[in-house]
């Protein structure tokens, strides 16, 4: 089984756990839910790194420096605003 | 096999197991705030991991990107106001899709077009790179149309010409026919090259197509289904560069999105590809809204605050108006005083209320509204015909009984808030201005119901301050 299969099962198996790990989740958090999924799809920031690292500059290096900050703010701010919103949730008057 | 990669591959299955872990957190209120914060380790292990992996390279350009990233994502999520954490999550949802084109594209030029080249990729390798590019960029505009409306800086009203699904699919297709040619033409470095940004500006012309019709009270879906397409965006690139852990991750991501877009269509008894294909039902929707009104009740703030103060027991409806106009707070102190003065009082939400999933929860948890007191629609409903006033702050379609009775109607079918049940029922809004779906809501002629109208926190502000008269 070559790589690319070997991904294919991966995803789907993936998929299904993810399917089974969100399917009760309350409407409360809702929000919060999607913006910490939302900074868990900044993972591509692993790409990112692999993708500049020599020092001269090139075409390739440029994009993958603008990938890499694009999903350095994903992940950064996808998780501090989600910390932000929970905190609000935690708090009791 | 070096110890090195398997400690590094052993690193980036640990952080795969606290993504799923940190998930299964978050779903949960009491624990979600260390799923977020276990989430967020997973993502640290897995970025320490790549340096590890990368072993002695040259740092300039990967640092350059981190610091920039990082100082502009605190400063994004430290400066955001709660009424704009729609856009800020569209946005971000944005980058991470643009992050993951960028990588197939990078990838590509570091590999092939620029020297020194090294192997090119076979066909199934090239084909991920081009389903990168394409998820990525579609996710990249469409987010940020998505920012657009909802920030308010384009107009939230559906847009849309003759022929613009049939445009889209036709770019759909084009897009795929030039993945598949991509695929074998890979190898020469000139014509990939041209094949692959012609790809990544049908995607972006694509994405913009897809949400440009799509009108504000439909948003909640359209954020979801990005966000899912986000997910299916990092997972792409985990096959373009070879990497499980964004396979997993993206995954992950893609099924909560998914799972979301489904709960927010439910909410709307509306199908996906009826939201997706943009308006509300085209042509049924635009006479209806624009009958006149008869028999009005408006009532002013001192009338509706002597009701307020006899009521034993009250019910917030809570929607988008009150996030336009911030009154988060207000509708707090009023809830207060409501509860001193001996009433019951609780919040109904409705769950595609506001611009996205969750929004007014979100808005009533900052104003530290316990979240207890927030009731989900199914199991506020019974209680409502015991209810002495039900209080609708900015909501209009949520609540329009024609969702039950006319079968006609655009809206017919969508579960809602019945507030008509009520003794009394306040609506506070604007005007009589129809809401997203250019229905006519017959609860604003309804004999139990009056208006109140005026900017929502202006109102409560009013409201407040009579009852603190008396």
């Amino acid at each position: 089984m070559g790589p690319y299969l070997v991904g294919l099962y991966v995803f789907v198996l993936a998929a299904f756990v993810g399917f089974e790990v969100i399917a009760k989740v309350p409407p409360t958090l809702h929000t919060p839910l999607m913006s910490g999924a939302n900074a868990i799809s900044g993972i591509t920031i692993v790409g990112a790194l692999l993708s500049a690292r020599t020092a001269e500059v090139s075409t390739g290096n440029l994009l993958g420096a603008l990938a890499i900050a694009l999903a350095t703010v994903n992940v950064v701010g996808g998780f501090l605003v989600t910390d932000r919103m929970l905190r609000m949730f935690g708090r009791k008057r | 096999m070096n110890a090195r990669t398997v400690v590094v591959a052993l690193v980036y299955l640990l952080s795969a197991v606290l993504f799923i872990l940190g998930l299964m957190r978050l779903s949960k209120v009491r624990t979600a705030r260390r799923g977020n914060a276990i989430a967020a380790t997973g993502m640290l292990l897995a970025v320490v991991g790549t340096l590890v992996e990368l072993g002695r390279v040259d740092y300039r350009w990967i640092v350059g990107g981190l610091v920039v990233g990082a100082a502009v994502g605190a400063l994004a999520a430290y400066r955001v106001k709660m009424t704009g954490m729609p856009e800020l999550v569209a946005l971000l949802n944005g980058f991470g899709g643009a992050a993951s084109a960028l990588v197939a594209l990078s990838v590509y030029w570091s590999d092939i077009v620029e020297p020194p080249a090294v192997a090119a990729p076979d066909a199934a390798g090239a084909a991920t790179i081009g389903l990168s590019a394409l998820i990525g960029a579609l996710t990249f505009s469409g987010s940020l149309v998505a920012f657009g409306k909802l920030s308010g800086a384009l107009s939230g009203k559906p847009r849309s010409f003759p022929g613009l699904h049939l445009l889209a699919l036709a770019l759909l297709l084009a897009s795929l026919g030039a993945i598949g040619f991509f695929a074998f033409s890979a190898g020469q470095a000139t014509l990939g090259a041209k094949v692959l940004i012609g790809l990544v500006c049908a995607s972006l012309v694509l994405g913009v197509l897809l949400v440009v019709p799509i009108g504000g009270a439909d948003m909640p879906v359209v954020v979801s289904l990005l966000n899912s397409y986000s997910g299916l965006a990092a997972a792409a690139t985990g096959f373009v560069v070879g990497n499980l852990l964004l396979i997993i991750a993206g995954a992950l991501v893609g099924a909560a999105g998914l799972i979301l877009t489904r709960i927010m269509c439910k909410a709307m008894n509306r199908s996906l590809p009826s939201v997706v294909l943009g308006g509300f039902g085209g042509e049924v929707g635009a006479p209806t809204g624009t009958e006149e009104y008869q028999n009005v009740r408006a009532a002013t703030p001192e009338e509706a605050a002597m009701v307020l103060e006899a009521a034993g027991s009250v019910v917030i409806v809570p929607g988008y108006g009150l996030a336009v106009s911030q009154a988060q707070h207000a509708t707090r102190e009023l809830a207060d005083l409501l509860e001193q003065r001996g009433a019951r009082v609780s919040f109904a939400i409705h769950p595609v209320a506001g611009r996205m999933p969750g929004h007014m929860n979100v808005l009533l948890a900052e104003a530290e509204v316990p979240y207890e007191k927030l009731v989900e629609m199914e199991q506020i409903n019974p209680d409502l015909k015991d209810t002495d006033v039900a209080l609708v702050l900015g909501a209009n379609d949520v609540v329009n009984p024609a969702a039950e009775t006319r079968k006609d109607s655009p809206i017919y079918g969508m579960p809602i808030v019945q507030v008509y049940n009520a003794k009394t029922v306040f609506i506070v809004k604007r005007s009589l201005g129809s809401g997203y779906a250019g229905v006519k809501n017959e609860l604003f002629e309804a004999p139990n119901a009056s208006m109140i109208f005026g900017d929502a926190k202006k109102v409560l502000q009013a409201l407040v301050a009579e009852l603190k008269l008396e």
